[in-house]
């Protein structure tokens, strides 16, 4: 059982560090907009004129 | 005159390093569309370095240089795209950053990490004592739990026991008291056996209880935070500004806050007046509707005093800022609105008077326990912990979430009905109601004046006068511009002040005034104020022809009739107290069929009703928005207010419904009952499960397991019956509108 002296302290570091994470997302305001981010990932405004991802992945592939 | 300059500063943070920051509350937000446009058309802008919406708040955000730039660019830019906005004084809101809401996230996350952990170790030891731990192992689990759950139960539990120790102190009893009790108990027992190297230990409980409580206590932080923010965000678009006259004599637009005694403000034709103050110069007829109820124009003068909400008519006004002074309407109503306040602060929330028959009866059987067991011989150590234990498994986890899991399904519900909660305890009151006050003016009828649907002209005719009215500001006229449609003014179209709009057209004289302007006689003006007696008129002349006149007045809102119908099949008594004259209060009674009404009523009078009422037995439920009506939407059981009231007012009802429709109130009501309903049957599934788990703890039958299952059973089970609430109320007796 000695192996427990290991495995708690790694599994409190484990769940420790999802705690730190969380804590951190949430000051950096990750949570004052639960609405708008998902629409974001689907605003292709920021691509350069004439060049949709299916575009742009050819001109990559050629 | 043009529009003054707005002060920018009084909007704009500046950091340290020249750059500057803006909030604004936009409205016409409808989709993730309209979040693309504006961020992109802003970061076109030279100077503008960062702009960000919330999709979920409908606020804006933006950073820019500034050197470079200045925030007009910005707030054209919006309205040229379509959207009204308008950029928060940062004096005004408070809640920035959502500290409170921040707090108790934090509580949760350290809580959920720590009864995660604990959990883990608590099963290898349940499992254990059933096969072969041996006591070493053990004890170490119970010394790593002890070292996980005590910062927590600090960290986490502050927000309970600073409540109960508010509460303690003013000698008060709620909710939070037993939940301290039970919590410290519960860890001070398991650090004790813990030092004992005993079998059991509660930790897992006292934590998983934490975290219990502090997911309710976040739910319904969420609901009062979402309405709280589109409160605020309703307040800055009506932009509480005033145009104060400089020491040059320009005016400029600044933010209430920044206003003093002693400013002098300038208002103009058909502008609301913002302050309380004397008229200094100019005259004019104000509209006081929105204050005292009253519906008929009341001329004012130099030295005159004016308040806040009413609306000026034709003249410029130039008003010097007064605090309340004695003796006037407004020192009555904040007087009458104090003692008002107090009368409601002695109401229990449901939970604390739950928790006010529970606690004592919880104690006293935790104590019985502790005599009992020594008198049965045994020794006074497991006698305790076992007396602990039934305190533990009778911690109020259920009943912390009985209520507020059903108040946040419930506010959800009236988010879609259009009415925002100020007060999450308004849903049990709302439930009780048996008589419903309504204002009239404002409340019954809309805001705004309109033209009547039975104006008697063409259409052609009806055109004209609409183009001539969009020359003239008087809140009449703008009535008729809206109701017509008018877009183009007509080139030549001469104001006289106070009178009225002349014009040629196709080399016909048209005219619209006041009947006098038009030469009406007086026997026509009376006859028509008879039929029409909430009323006001307009006269219309083209060419020859004798003069029309157009009835405009604040007419029904949409809806009012069916509503109040509804209401009165449900079974509740309806009556109206209204500050306005006679003949009008008389004609909506009339229109609507309600009985039982009062007309030319001071704010003392309503007061002195509803307490009447009150003292009957009644559970009263006020609907109005003047300042007039404020001190009684306090002293009523509770109270509801249309968006478009007085500032005051909407602060002190309980509730407050957006759009035209008055159906809204009889979807709130429904809506209650339900609630109030599920939170019935919450509150006794907690006592059932009471009833079941103590005899057990009495006995000495709680083991750790027990607890945590009994505990976590309960929770679910409430917080299932509280959404069960939504299929309860239905679907949704209007669209989802965003606001």
């Amino acid at each position: 059982m000695e192996v427990l002296i290991y495995l708690i302290p790694i599994a409190l570091f484990l769940g420790g560090a999802g705690l730190v994470a969380f804590l951190w997302s949430l000051r950096s305001g990750q949570y004052d907009d639960m609405e708008g981010p998902k629409w974001r990932i689907l605003d292709d405004g920021d691509l350069q004129e004439n060049s949709t991802p299916v575009e742009a992945a050819k001109r990559k592939v050629s | 005159m043009s529009a003054p300059e707005r002060d920018w500063a009084a909007f704009v943070t500046n950091t340290d390093d020249g750059k500057a920051h803006m909030d604004l509350a936009v409205d016409g937000i409808t989709c993730a569309a309209c979040m693309y446009e504006i961020e992109r058309g802003l970061q076109k802008l030279d100077g503008v370095e960062k702009a960000r919406v919330n999709l979920s708040s409908h606020r804006l955000s933006v950073d820019w240089d500034g050197e470079k730039t200045n925030p007009s660019p910005i707030v054209d830019l919006l309205q040229r795209l379509g959207y009204k906005a308008y950029p928060f004084d940062p004096a005004q809101v408070k809640s920035r950053g959502d500290a409170v809401g921040k707090e108790i996230l934090r509580a949760l996350a350290v809580s959920g990490f720590a009864a995660m952990n604990i959990m883990l170790l608590s099963i290898s030891i349940w499992s254990g004592n059933a096969s072969d731990i041996d006591p070493e192992t053990r004890s170490f689990f119970h010394w790593v739990s002890a070292l996980i759950a005590l910062p927590t139960v600090v960290y986490s539990g502050r927000i309970f026991f600073r409540s109960a120790y508010m509460a303690v102190k003013t000698g008060r009893l709620n909710m939070d008291v037993p939940i301290t009790i039970g919590v410290l108990l519960a860890t001070g027992l398991s650090m004790w056996q813990t030092v004992q190297e005993a079998e059991h230990a509660y930790f897992d409980s006292a934590v998983m209880l934490l975290f219990f409580l502090l997911v309710g206590r976040y739910c319904d932080h969420l609901m009062r935070r979402k309405t709280r923010s589109f409160a605020e965000n309703l307040a800055t678009l009506k932009a509480e500004s005033a145009a104060k006259i400089q020491e040059d004599g320009s005016a400029l637009d600044v933010p209430l806050s920044k206003l003093s005694i002693g400013d002098r403000v300038l208002v103009r034709a058909g502008e609301r007046i913002s302050v309380d103050g004397k008229i200094s110069t100019g005259t004019s007829e104000v509209d006081q509707s929105l204050v005292t109820g009253e519906t008929l124009l009341q001329p004012v003068g130099e030295g005159d005093l004016v308040y806040a909400g009413t609306m000026n008519t034709y003249g410029v006004l130039e008003i010097e800022v007064t605090a309340a002074a004695k003796g006037t309407l407004l020192d009555e109503v904040n007087r009458l609105l104090e003692t008002a306040m107090e009368g409601r602060s002695k109401y229990v929330h449901i939970a604390d008077r739950a928790s006010q028959l529970y606690a004592p009866v919880v104690h006293a059987a935790a104590l019985l326990t502790l005599v009992g067991w020594i008198m049965l011989g045994m020794a006074w150590q497991p006698a305790l912990v076992i007396a602990i234990s039934v305190l533990i498994i009778t911690c109020p986890c259920a009943l912390g979430l009985a209520i507020p899991a059903v108040q946040v399904v419930a506010s959800g519900l009236f988010f879609n009905e259009r009415v925002l909660l100020n007060a999450g305890d308004a849903i049990e009151r709302l439930a009780t109601v048996d008589t419903i006050v309504f204002d009239k003016t404002g409340t019954l009828t809309l805001p705004e004046a309109s033209l009547s649907k039975e104006h008697g002209l063409s259409a052609e005719q009806l055109e004209l006068a609409g183009r001539l009215a969009l020359s003239s500001s008087h809140p009449l006229s703008q009535a008729i511009a809206k109701a017509t449609g008018a877009q183009q003014a007509l080139p030549d179209a001469k104001e006289s002040a106070g009178k009225g709009v002349e014009a040629v057209v196709d080399g016909m004289c048209a005219k619209l005034g006041s009947p006098a302007f038009c030469g009406v006689s007086d026997e026509q003006l009376e006859q028509a104020k008879t039929q029409q007696p909430d009323a006001s008129f307009v006269a219309f002349q083209s060419g020859d022809k004798p003069a029309q006149l157009l009835p405009v007045g604040q007419f029904m809102r949409e809806g009012a009739t069916e509503t109040i119908q509804k209401l009165k099949t449900a079974g509740y008594t309806i009556e109206i107290l209204s500050g306005d004259h006679k003949g009008a209060v008389e004609h909506a009674a009339q229109m609507l069929s309600v009985e039982s009404w009062q007309a030319a009523m001071k704010p003392q009078d309503k007061i002195d009703h509803i307490e009447k009422l009150k003292a009957q037995g009644k559970k009263v439920l006020m609907v109005g928005d003047g300042l007039n009506d404020a001190p009684s939407l306090a002293a009523a059981n509770v109270s509801i207010s249309p968006v478009s009231a007085v500032h005051v007012s909407q602060a002190a009802a309980d509730a407050v419904f957006l759009g035209d429709s008055l159906a809204p109130v009889m979807s709130a009501l429904t809506i209650s009952k339900k609630a109030r309903w599920v939170m019935n049957q919450n509150l006794a599934i907690s006592v059932v499960y009471n009833l079941i788990a103590v005899p057990f703890a009495v006995l000495g039958f709680v083991t750790p397991l027990v607890a945590a299952l009994a505990m976590s059973g309960s929770s679910i089970i409430v917080t299932l019956n509280a959404v069960r609430l939504r299929m309860l109320a239905g679907s949704s007796t209007q669209p989802n509108l965003e606001v």
